[in-house]
């Protein structure tokens, strides 16, 4: 596992997220942060992937279902070199700009779903597992949603009939960090009881502490292994992880940092300080 | 007329906590957007008459019309890229088609989403619903419209759609004015054509009609927030004494205003029209403004449109 290198990868994803709603005066930090370890791994040590041929149709694909948190996948993508140099300004929700509030498919190379209207994402991951398995690609499958976007009553029906075509080769991400938009997943109603929902169903479920990237890498690994049915891997995250002040502070859902607030990420990345 | 910014999300928290203290019977349902949508002020005061239904758009629609049935009267909020997009097929048949209550809500519609892009754009919310029986779709321009509306709609039994934009919007009306449902509003009058818009199209209109006064173009302009059923004699009126049309929307034109007044307009009196909104394409991020420009909603592309339909007048090219 590449240990170093991914904890150095989720690091500056954060920081540019951050940065790009900051200088974009709108987005969702919170709900980027809490899934920035998850992003990290994949895209620094697990998915297969060619950033100088994005639309490459064997690779591994992403759809990151709860897309109000793309500022990170953004970030992603850029580190990754899919833009050649690392994004300067992303212009993230500006006029004109190739980062649009939401994914955009087409518009963005490196986006390989379209999203932002919530529940679609493990539906769509279905059916391009489902073709995978059809036209004998090896590609896998990655589906990130958020826990509160589960009460949409569609992502059932995908959860239903993955479970039916057996595609193991399908994996998705479940970012459990128990906030929505309005409050706390309590509060609201459900869904609780993750595991053993996707679990009735026929799915394989791992549960992990969704920012131990040594746990995520496992769990992925695991995943890939998994023969005759899909898996769901739980993550235990905390909404806005990496800054303090933002952790579990729902304020953060979609909020614009001070100048103050942005400073104080001058502790995520360590080596690069000087640069703020 | 008034020039004062109101914002919308202050009203609807302010105008349903009247309606609920006034009428036990008033039931708001929410798909985790209270914070979005100013309901939070509801839910605070009335935290038993509010449902936050979660982000389930499609089954909140199913259950507030299904309540109705035992006679509560039942609002419902999403943003209204999801309110039809998501909702249709609840919105025909546990409402529409059952003849039961529905008082929806859609936030936000076409190009005030704004930054949030286009997957937050309906550019065809009433347009997914212009096609369903029993019905009324409406869409405000200002605050003391959307007040009236609320009130309303409460008060008249059946299926209500209201569009309407959160963000601040310039005051149009007076506290006193007077509306009726499916009737639209002649803003100003004028001989040479008819302006027909709706919600944020109608300050366009507006100063489009400034615009082209100057260059001694007398125009009529209708606030038209009713769009089913659409003010038929209102329309038939203006075609035969202004003899051309032009409609504004901040919705796609294949299925929106300008396709129901054209509806109205080549079965009556059939006279030049052209057409202001959204075609052929999706959204993308941007402020109102911006966006408006370059979708060619704005008053200049109006004034534009206006002096195409001046031309073909009696059977004259442009
Ligand atoms: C269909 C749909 N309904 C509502 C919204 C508005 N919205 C954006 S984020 C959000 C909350 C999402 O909660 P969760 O899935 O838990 O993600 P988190 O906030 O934890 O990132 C809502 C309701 C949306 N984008 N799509
Ligand atoms: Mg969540």
């Amino acid at each position: 596992m590449k240990t170093e290198e991914v904890k150095k990868f989720a690091d500056k994803l954060r920081y540019e997220a951050y940065r790009m709603v900051y200088e974009g005066g709108d987005g969702h930090p919170g709900p980027a942060f809490s899934i920035a370890d998850i992003i990290a791994v994949l895209y620094e040590d697990v998915m297969k992937i060619d950033p100088e041929n994005p639309d490459w149709l064997d690779r591994d694909r992403l759809i990151l279902s709860k897309g109000h948190a793309c500022p990170i996948l953004y970030a992603a993508l850029s580190e990754k070199g899919y833009y050649g140099e690392s994004v300067e300004h992303f212009n993230l929700r500006k006029l004109h700009t190739t980062f649009q509030g939401h994914p955009v498919m087409g518009k963005t190379p490196g986006i390989d779903m379209t999203s932002g209207s919530l529940g679609n994402g493990i539906p769509i991951g279905t059916g391009m597992a489902l073709a995978a398995k059809l036209q004998n690609k090896d590609y896998r499958t990655y589906v990130i949603t958020g826990d509160g976007e589960l009460q949409e009553g569609v992502v059932w029906e995908g959860v239903m009939i993955a479970a039916h075509h057996q595609l193991d080769n399908l994996t998705v991400l479940v970012d459990h960090n128990g906030w929505q938009s309005g409050g706390s997943l309590k509060e609201t109603g459900g869904v609780d009881e993750i595991d053993s929902k996707f679990a009735s169903f026929g799915w394989k479920i791992l549960h992990i502490d969704g920012h131990d990237h040594a746990a995520i890498k496992a769990a992925l690994m695991e995943s890939a292994g998994q023969k005759g049915s899909p898996t769901a891997i739980i993550c235990d995250c905390v909404k806005g992880k990496g800054l303090s002040f933002m952790e579990n502070n729902n304020d953060w859902h979609k909020k614009v940092p001070t100048k103050e607030q942005f400073e104080a990420a001058r502790g995520l990345i360590e080596e690069e300080k000087h640069e703020l | 007329m008034v020039q004062e910014s109101v914002s919308f999300k202050e009203i609807i928290g302010d105008a349903l906590i009247d309606l609920a203290r006034e009428d036990s019977r008033v039931l708001v349902f929410d798909a985790d957007l209270v914070n979005a949508s100013g309901l939070r002020k509801f839910a605070e005061k009335y935290p038993d008459r509010l449902i936050d239904c979660g982000i389930q758009e499609a089954n909140m629609v199913g259950m507030a019309a299904a309540a109705s049935e035992a006679g509560v009267i039942p609002f419902a909020h999403t943003f209204a890229a999801f309110a039809a997009r998501k909702c249709v097929d609840q919105i025909f048949l546990a409402a529409c088609y059952s003849k039961l209550d529905l008082k929806l809500i859609g936030s936000d519609p076409g190009v005030t989403a704004a930054t949030n892009g286009g997957s937050h754009q309906g550019m065809e919310d009433m347009g997914i619903l212009m096609g369903l029986n029993n019905i009324t779709l409406l869409e405000p321009s200002d605050g003391i419209l959307f007040r009236w509306m609320l009130r309303e709609v409460k008060n008249t039994p059946g299926v209500f759609y209201i569009r309407t934009n959160r963000k601040e919007e310039r005051k149009l009306y007076e506290g006193d004015t007077t509306f009726q449902l499916g009737k639209g509003n002649v803003l100003q009058d004028g001989r040479d054509v008819t302006i027909i818009a709706s919600g944020i199209e109608v300050y366009e209109a507006l100063d489009a009609a400034k615009l082209l006064e100057e260059k001694g173009i007398s125009v009529r302009v209708v606030d038209m927030f009713c769009w089913r059923p659409v003010d038929k004699e209102l329309v038939i009126r203006c075609a035969k004494e202004t003899g051309a049309i032009v409609t504004a929307e901040n919705h796609a034109t294949s299925t929106g205003l300008g396709s129901a007044v054209a509806n109205v307009v080549v079965n009556n009196c059939p006279v030049p029209m052209e057409f202001i909104g959204v075609t052929e394409r999706f959204g993308e991020v941007g402020s109102i403004a911006f966006l408006q420009k370059k979708f060619n909603m704005d008053a200049q592309s109006i004034v534009k449109k206006v002096e195409i339909v001046i031309g073909r007048k009696g059977g004259r090219q442009a």
